[in-house]
């Protein structure tokens, strides 16, 4: 019996709505035959890697703690990729962005005044803007893809961290350490739940979450950026300028990546040291899709998502996995997102002849 | 002059992972598939090649190993983009960052080991000839292959009917069906074929080059030979000089290090990506050329209808 | 002409997910004989030819070659037999050259290396000059069908399918197509003939099939027919005529360029050379020409998608408007019904609700930079019912409606905005007759209300049917505009060849970087 793919005369919103539910469930089967396959007993393992983690208020702190920047990072990179602007350099305007408000910290080390904070946030957002720009002016001047410009700055902004770190910021009194003195407390993020790590950053992502909901929704320069996605020649039709959805697309991200280094190293790092983020702003492109470049459904991805990173370090420590588990579950989890997608617009027909089509 | 030689020999060691990289990508993009998940596919190809290596003690092995695991890799790619139409772009994204979880994930147990790897040809005589000798006889034998796949390309694009037709399907996909042409299939073919050169260039990484095996090792070079097609143009010859330009590139930042310049480590280490920025920019400022040599079809999905 | 038919088809039937586009056809095709298939659009033909070529797969119905049952029809399959397609929209690839084109779509052992001297013997012996070394990018459109008719004759074909051939063509190169015909049909190859061009049919046609809905309706030899007769068989009813008011010359000049000249952007496009238009208020202008002439890049300068250094270059309602964006000219009081409904002129993934907001979102759809549902919704609820749209209603996507239906509303939503410059690109290309009738009618009605239009088509017969004044556009040059009743159609003809541009001043493709381009 052959499988056909058919086109659908609209697409299916059913679908649209399933497909996430399905990719996570078939990442589950997938962890389930993996586990197995690595001799655990997979249902101890599922409890290890997605209950475990979250049984208690720590865990659960832990998570929303995760679940900022990701969802920070993806709801910026969602402004983007709705009008086909690739920003995949979110990890490197991350790290532009710590590097800014780092600087502003080091340089208030002593103060006690409460604009500090809110200064390293406008540096932190200004330093991923200006990461972002550089593949903005690029593609709007020179035409050069956005996509490998984004990238090849990722690898630059962290060369930079790490220079910085260990060359002229590096912590005199910290041993040899490659690491910036700790913050002053003027410098950190205050704590939002006693009994765990959860602070204030998080308002930041929700805020970005509430803001993007309306700007997709019910702003016209939302709309029009959708259009540029969708129909590139009807933008040009109706006069939507190029470049400037070019400039908001990357905007956005860098901004809201930028905050995202700001809330880990006024967070839970404190400090700067050689990496600002393990991974957030790569994995943040799959929070983006899992979420449908929907500010709301980015809300739920980023939770999933953070949870497949408390489950590695759980799994790492109850069941000697490498956490390097986690990155293979989130491939796993956008392979299957992107596979069932195309039931949003076809529909399989099994073997044999097509009955007559109905409307 | 020896050490010029050294130094040709050094840099063209240093490109061979991006021509193999590059090139597999290259026929792909021809064909009108765009497959940003060269890193991802390269890594796997390194971390499969090195451990049948280290398993079995024959680095040759390891390279058709990751040859092997290329193609299977970029056959899930082939599956979603051709067979269930989803977007290129994000499809290689997920398969990139897939490839970097999977190689750290299966390569964790493989970091510190130490293999043989596949050193450099010794023909007896030739080799120390004075100048010509390390030039023409000094390489690894698989720097040999990638010129030989070079030739093989060239000669298959522009020369033969099959060539012919996989241009045309890049050129514009539904006249290739329409006159009769299996477009998927033949996508399908380029799309592994593209894969399969990318193992080859993590292989050549980790089991002839270094030859060790550490996460992320290919450091970005997936991503250079993107930009190298495009740097190209879409021309074979075009690949084989800028992956040899960012070998060298890559060698000075090396060899500036090793003659005690002054400049910190991480500034160097910028400078293949920078490089690639710049030079991106220049290329792509001339639309025209683009537009002339780009497969048409480049990226865009294409359904075959009933 | 002996009996046994060449192809027989019988009960073919082709649905699709929203339409059955070939329902129970017959169809039988002796050999020499020049078989006309017509139909309107939507009718069913390109299906229909579409499965005789293999390249659709019908879900019921025989076809039989020269009395024998074919059982799965494949596109090579269909070569092999001798069938060769001539293309609506070519199946050639531009940065190929001629050569390679065809050496594509020959079999393997007759793309020997004899065959630059054989392209050049077949296209002198039906009188169909090419140059195989050629790019097909740097080709007119009327080149391209010869190189498309070359490929065909290159195979030997027994039976040729022509899919609508003459829309590309002058009046004078129709003629010469037309003996070209005649004289394969005489060597004894079937020719399938595509149209909905009644007066070419009677023409040049021994039967014809008539289609309409998907049905064959009926089957004549039209040399016998008359117009009206195949009219009415084709569409069911007599053709719908528009009503007229006389023109009033004297309005303002609403749309105005001087003296436009703009190499082409595009390496595939055209130049423009020396443009001078004026749209008056109250007057309908046409713009005659076959496509690839200029069309494209003359349209994106005055709907702002390609903007000019010099302000002045384009002037809409007296305001210099060179510079503006296609946003910017929309606010002077523009409106544009691009030749591409599908992606340009509305967005397939998108509802027709949305897509009101594409253009229209200065009327009063937006408040503060926030979009008002509800009244977006009102205003494609009133396109629809005021164009007679038949849509599922405003949250009905765009790409699940017909071509005609699409068009309606796209020519809907840009009226309603009381535009005071209208330009209209194709408007009823690929539309069915009463939904071509009811947009002519529109556009007839907007100018008796004072708005300026201009209509840039490949119909002659629709320009003469709407137009008050006519110019040419051919090489990227613009003829001068004349009275549409102090002309006719071999006049314009005779100009669409370009034969207003003084000889020895260069063509329009000026770019054609030979060297630049092609094998490493």
């Amino acid at each position: 019996m052959r499988i056909r793919l058919e086109p659908r005369p609209e697409p299916s919103r059913l679908a649209g709505w399933l497909s996430p539910l399905i990719a996570a469930a078939a990442t589950l089967v997938v962890g389930f035959v993996l586990f197995s396959a690595l001799g655990k007993d997979p249902w101890q393992a599922f409890h290890v890697f997605f209950i475990k983690p979250v049984s208690t208020l720590y865990g659960v702190g832990e998570l929303l703690l995760k679940a900022g920047p990701l969802m920070l990072c993806a709801v910026g990179l969602s402004v983007g990729y709705r009008a086909n602007v690739w920003n995949i350099g979110a990890e490197g305007q991350l790290t532009m962005g710590a590097i800014f408000a780092g600087g502003i910290a080091l340089a208030f080390h002593e103060s006690t005044s409460a604009l500090v904070l809110p200064l390293m946030i406008v540096a932190g957002a200004a330093g991923g803007m200006a990461w972002a720009a550089i593949p903005a002016l690029l593609r709007t001047r020179f035409n050069a893809n956005e996509i490998l410009v984004s990238l090849m700055l990722v690898y630059v902004a962290t060369y930079t961290l790490s220079f910085l770190v260990h060359g002229p910021w590096r912590d005199p009194e910290g041993f040899n350490f490659p690491q910036s003195t700790m913050f002053g407390d003027a410098a950190l993020l205050p704590n939002l739940l006693p009994e765990t790590r959860l602070n204030a950053g998080i308002l930041l992502p929700l805020a970005a979450v509430a803001v993007g909901w309306v700007f997709v929704s019910r702003s016209l320069a939302g709309y029009q950026m959708r259009v540029a996605g969708l129909a590139p020649a009807a933008a040009n039709y109706v006069g939507i300028s190029a470049p400037r959805t070019v400039w908001i697309g990357m905007l956005a991200g860098g901004a809201c990546a930028g905050i995202a280094g700001v809330n880990e190293i006024a967070g839970p790092l404190g400090q700067l040291q050689p990496t600002a983020s393990p991974g957030y702003g790569f994995a943040a492109i799959i929070v983006a899709f899992v979420g449908r470049l929907h500010p709301v459904g980015i809300l739920f991805a980023s939770l999933l998502m953070s949870l497949l990173y408390l489950g590695g370090e759980s799994a790492q420590m109850g069941l000697a996995l490498p956490s390097a588990v986690t990155g293979l579950f989130q491939g796993a989890l956008l392979f299957f997102l992107l596979a069932s997608d195309v039931f949003i617009d076809y529909r399989p027909r099994f073997g044999g002849r097509r009955r007559a089509a109905r409307r | 002059m020896d050490q010029v030689a050294e130094l040709l020999v050094l840099t063209l060691a240093a490109g061979t992972p991006l021509v193999f990289a590059a090139l597999g990508e290259l026929v792909t993009e021809k064909s009108g598939v765009l497959n940003l998940g060269v890193e991802g596919m390269m890594l796997v190809g390194a971390v499969t090649s090195f451990m049948v290596a280290a398993t079995t003690g024959s680095p040759w092995l390891g390279v058709g190993a990751g040859m092997l695991a290329g193609a299977a890799l970029s056959l899930v790619f082939a599956v979603l983009t051709l067979s269930l139409m989803a977007n290129q772009v994000a499809t290689g994204l997920a398969l990139s960052l897939f490839g970097i979880g999977l190689s750290a994930f299966v390569g964790l147990g493989y970091v510190s080991i130490v293999i043989e790897g596949i050193a450099p040809l010794g023909v007896p005589g030739l080799s120390d000839l004075p100048l010509v000798g390390k030039l023409l006889f000094g390489h690894n034998p698989l720097v040999y292959l990638s010129l030989a796949l070079f030739a093989a390309i060239r000669w298959f694009l522009y020369r033969t009917r099959p060539g012919l037709i996989l241009r045309a399907v890049g050129e514009n996909p539904q006249s290739a069906h329409a006159i009769g042409f299996p477009v998927v299939r033949i996508r399908y073919l380029a799309v592994m074929f593209g894969g399969a050169c990318a193992g080859i260039g993590g292989a050549y990484l980790a089991v002839a080059y270094t030859p060790l095996w550490t996460e992320g090792m290919t450091a970005g070079r997936g991503w250079i030979a993107l930009a190298l097609v495009v740097f190209a143009t879409w021309r074979p010859w075009r690949v084989l000089a800028g992956a040899y330009l960012f070998g060298g590139v890559t060698l000075a930042t090396f060899q500036a290090q090793a003659l005690g310049v002054t400049v910190p480590s991480q500034l160097l280490a910028m400078l293949p990506y920078l490089a690639t920025i710049v030079v991106l920019a220049i290329i792509s400022r001339d639309a025209t050329a683009i537009r002339l040599n780009a497969p048409a079809s480049l990226g865009r999905p294409f359904h075959p209808g009933l | 002409m002996t009996d046994a038919p060449r192809l027989h088809l019988a009960g073919i039937t082709k649905r699709y997910p929203t339409v059955v586009a070939n329902d129970g056809i017959d169809l039988d095709v002796r050999p020499g004989e020049i078989h006309a298939v017509l139909g309107e659009n939507g009718a069913g033909k390109s299906t229909l030819m579409k499965i005789i070529y293999g390249v659709v797969k019908p879900d019921a119905g025989s076809i039989a070659w020269d009395g024998k049952r074919v059982a799965a029809f494949t596109p090579a399959r269909a070569r092999r037999l001798g069938v060769g397609m001539v293309f609506q929209h070519f199946s050639l690839f531009e940065t190929l050259t001629v050569a390679e084109n065809i050496v594509l779509a020959l079999d393997h052992d007759r793309a020997g290396p004899g065959l630059p001297a054989r392209i050049r013997d077949v296209s002198e012996r039906y009188g169909l000059p090419l140059d195989p070394d050629r790019r097909v990018h740097s080709m007119s459109v009327g080149e391209r069908q010869r190189v498309e008719i070359v490929r065909c004759l290159l195979q030997d074909p027994r039976l040729l399918i022509m899919d609508e051939p003459t829309s590309v063509l002058t009046p004078q190169a129709v003629e010469k197509l037309f003996e070209t015909l005649r004289r394969l049909a005489a060597e004894g190859c079937s020719i399938l003939y595509i149209s909905h061009k009644l007066d070419e049919i009677r023409a040049l046609c021994h039967r014809a099939t008539v289609l309409r809905g998907g049905k064959v309706t009926g089957e004549c030899d039209p040399r016998h027919e008359s117009s009206t007769a195949l009219a009415r068989m084709m569409i069911g009813g007599d053709l719908p005529h528009p009503r007229h008011r006389a023109a009033r010359p004297g309005g303002a000049a609403m749309l105005v360029v001087a003296n436009l000249t703009l190499p082409a952007a595009d390496p595939f496009g055209t130049g423009l050379h020396d443009v001078c238009l004026g749209v008056h208020a109250g007057e309908i202008v046409g713009i005659a020409g076959v496509s690839g002439n200029g069309q494209a890049e003359l349209l994106a300068v005055l709907s702002g998608e390609c903007r000019l250094a010099d302000p002045g270059g384009v002037v809409i309602g007296g305001v210099p408007a060179g510079r503006q964006d296609a946003g910017a000219r929309r606010a002077l009081g523009l409106g544009f019904i691009p030749e591409d409904r599908l992606g340009r002129g509305a967005v397939p993934e998108m509802s027709l609700a949305e897509n009101t907001l594409l253009t229209a979102h200065r009327q009063g759809l937006v408040a503060h930079g926030f979009i008002r549902n509800d009244a977006v919704r009102a205003a494609a609820a009133a396109t629809i019912k005021e164009y007679r749209v038949k849509a599922g209603g405003p949250d009905a996507i765009a790409r699940s409606l017909s071509g005609g239906n699409l068009q309606k509303f796209i020519v809907g939503r840009e009226i309603r905005q009381r535009p005071k410059v209208l330009i209209a690109a194709q408007p009823t290309w690929g539309v069915d007759v009463g939904a071509a009738a009811q947009i002519r009618q529109a556009l007839i009605d907007l100018r008796d209300a004072g708005a300026a239009v201009l209509v840039v088509s490949e119909e002659l017969d629709e320009l003469f049917e709407i137009c008050d004044r006519i110019a040419v556009i051919a090489q990227g040059r613009l003829s001068a505009l004349r009275p549409a009743s102090e002309t006719n159609a071999a006049e314009i003809g005779m100009l669409m060849s370009g034969s207003f541009i003084a000889p020895g001043t260069h063509g329009g493709r000026q770019f054609s970087p030979a060297g630049a381009i092609g094998a490493d």
